[in-house]
């Protein structure tokens, strides 16, 4: 069998007396929707920081791409192709959508210490922005600003920009937290499109949005990983319906 | 055709500067092409804290070390008989952006309130290192020997100095415009704006910033070797965090993040201080209130006031 994707190995963060992630095993093959579910605190999110390498683990490995990723830091790891969207819309709010969105692109784009042309008249910046923007419905609020957008347009700005690094791994921590019926829907056939195409971590609290999108499921519970399979084998498994589905489906 | 309101006053504004000398030999008033002067090396101080300040995001609260390195590079080099502009002010650039590259590179390290201090302490330093300097007068100071020479070019005339002021002043405004809106200022735009998610999308903006700091030091210096021409005398005030406080002030004052802002900010604040030290001692009781409405009513600063160019929300 070719190498997973990602594969991490025994991973491990400690806050103090708190074990937030407790020695994670997961391996996320290439094309994969991998969901990861589990109670509220049950480390999902440190595990998200620990995979996009803005938290150092105490422990553990992390490979991506065929390569040991586990010591570098969150800009090197965007640039081998390793996205991500924040469960707390995380966006450069004083600028345009645009801007936003042709950043991601400049950031794939070579150095920057390029002190003379600008940037917002650089068509090999601006174009593939505009276009990542018209694949999420964005493109005519392209120069508003970003703090203008509705909470739903910002969440598929998050989106947008994790794209616009021609990312192989998106890693999206609640993508569709806080939207509104319609929104959530729309986000989730632009992800369901996107299927395939890409390979997806995705942690998320909506049942329906992980049945409906993933083709393997982890369950995490305490800071582990306590069941991996497909959607139907983890609701039937035993552990996973008595630690997590059974007093949790309302969420 | 679009409106570019702050294009208009930024070209009215250097166009007055440049009237400046004609109006005030025509006035018979010879001390306002010296005021002037003294007002655009300021501005010029102020752009080069903006440039980080406003766009980088970086509050240092030091800056007047650089201003201060450059003018010691200036009067060192001038007590040991090397006088020529041509090798004083690119030292004296050198030696601001060498240290600004030291401050930097440690201070980048941290960031809020613990930033503005270290920047705070290093400037503090390089002031009591200027007292200890007994050699270039101590807490004295010293008088220059003369202005830096450059060839037929002779600072010794007031409007030859003044206009090569604003030369360098228009320059250096250029040149800033052009690397805020260059990705490279896009870079620490994004890093200020949100540095988490700068990294995120693949941005490591510690060099960046850096960089930026030592080019802004750099100008710094400059503005400081001008300075040092300017008084034709060195002192460690030129160092002393007031000094630095005075040009954050013209910073806030003008507007950040504007570039000309900061030129604004400089020529109002110097000049309440010229025509309010004239109508009373208490000037700075008048000065106080006055700084602290602005900040109130206008919070984008002076410059801030004029509308941007094809500026929508929405």
């Amino acid at each position: 069998m070719a190498e997973p994707l990602l594969a991490i190995r025994g991973l491990a963060k400690r806050f103090g007396g708190l074990r937030a992630t407790d020695g994670v095993d997961l391996a996320v093959a290439e094309g994969e929707t991998h969901a990861i579910i589990g109670p509220n605190g049950a480390g999902k999110t440190t595990l998200i920081g620990q995979l996009a390498g803005d938290l150092r683990p105490d422990a553990g490995t992390m490979r991506f791409g065929g390569r040991d990723v586990t010591a570098l830091d969150a800009p090197a790891r965007s640039r081998l192709g390793l996205a991500r969207s924040f469960q707390i819309t995380s966006i450069f709010r004083d600028l345009t959508v645009l801007d936003n969105v042709a950043l991601a692109v400049q950031a794939h784009a070579g150095h920057s210490f390029r002190f003379w042309r600008p940037a917002r008249a650089d068509q090999a910046l601006g174009a593939p922005a505009r276009a990542v923007l018209a694949s999420v419905g964005l493109d005519t609020r392209a120069d508003v600003l970003a703090a203008n957008l509705a909470h739903g347009e910002q969440r598929q700005l998050e989106v947008a920009m994790a794209l616009a690094t021609k990312p192989r791994l998106l890693l999206l921590d609640e993508p569709v937290a806080g939207m509104g019926l319609e929104e959530s829907q729309r986000m989730v056939r632009f992800l369901g499109a996107l299927k395939g195409r890409l390979t997806i971590v995705l942690v998320e609290h909506d049942m329906d949005v992980v049945f409906m999108l993933a083709d393997r499921v982890s369950v995490m519970v305490y800071g582990r990983i306590i069941a991996t399979g497909t959607p139907a084998e983890v609701r039937a498994n035993a552990a996973v319906r008595k630690a997590y589905l059974g007093e949790d489906t309302a969420a | 055709m679009r409106r570019r309101p702050r294009a208009l006053v930024i070209v009215a504004g250097l166009l007055l500067l440049a009237l400046v000398p004609p109006a005030a030999a025509a006035l018979d008033q010879p001390f306002y092409v010296d005021l002037f002067r003294r007002m655009m090396i300021f501005a010029l101080a102020a752009l080069s804290l903006d440039l980080i300040l406003g766009y980088g995001g970086m509050v240092s609260f030091g800056h007047a070390a650089y201003l201060g390195v450059g003018a010691y590079a200036v009067g060192i080099l001038g007590f040991y008989g090397i006088e020529s502009g041509f090798i004083q002010w690119p030292v004296a650039i050198l030696a601001s952006a060498l240290a600004a590259l030291v401050i930097g590179a440690v201070s980048l390290r941290t960031s809020g309130v613990s930033f503005i201090m270290i920047t705070l302490a290093f400037a503090q330093m390089l002031y009591y290192l200027g007292i200890s300097l007994e050699t270039f007068g101590g807490d004295n100071g010293m008088p220059l020997r003369t202005r830096s020479r450059f060839g037929p070019l002779d600072l010794r005339n007031p409007y030859a100095f003044y206009y090569l002021v604003l030369a360098l002043l228009t320059l250096l405004l250029f040149l800033g415009s052009r690397f805020v809106n260059a990705r490279f200022g896009m870079v620490i735009r994004a890093a200020k704006s949100n540095e988490p998610r700068a990294r995120a999308i693949g941005f490591s903006p510690y060099r960046y910033k850096l960089t930026a700091f030592v080019m802004s030091g750099g100008m710094c210096g400059l503005a400081g070797a001008l300075l040092a021409n300017q008084t034709e005398y060195l002192t460690p005030d030129f160092m002393h965090w007031t000094r630095s406080g005075e040009i954050m002030f013209m910073v806030i004052l003008g507007g950040i993040g504007t570039l000309f802002g900061p030129v604004v900010g400089a020529v109002v604040l110097l000049l309440l201080e010229d025509v309010l030290s004239a109508l009373t001692a208490h000037w700075q009781i008048i000065l106080g209130p006055f700084l602290v409405l602005v900040v109130l009513f206008a919070k984008r600063g002076l410059f801030g006031l004029v509308p941007e160019a094809g500026e929508r929300r929405g």
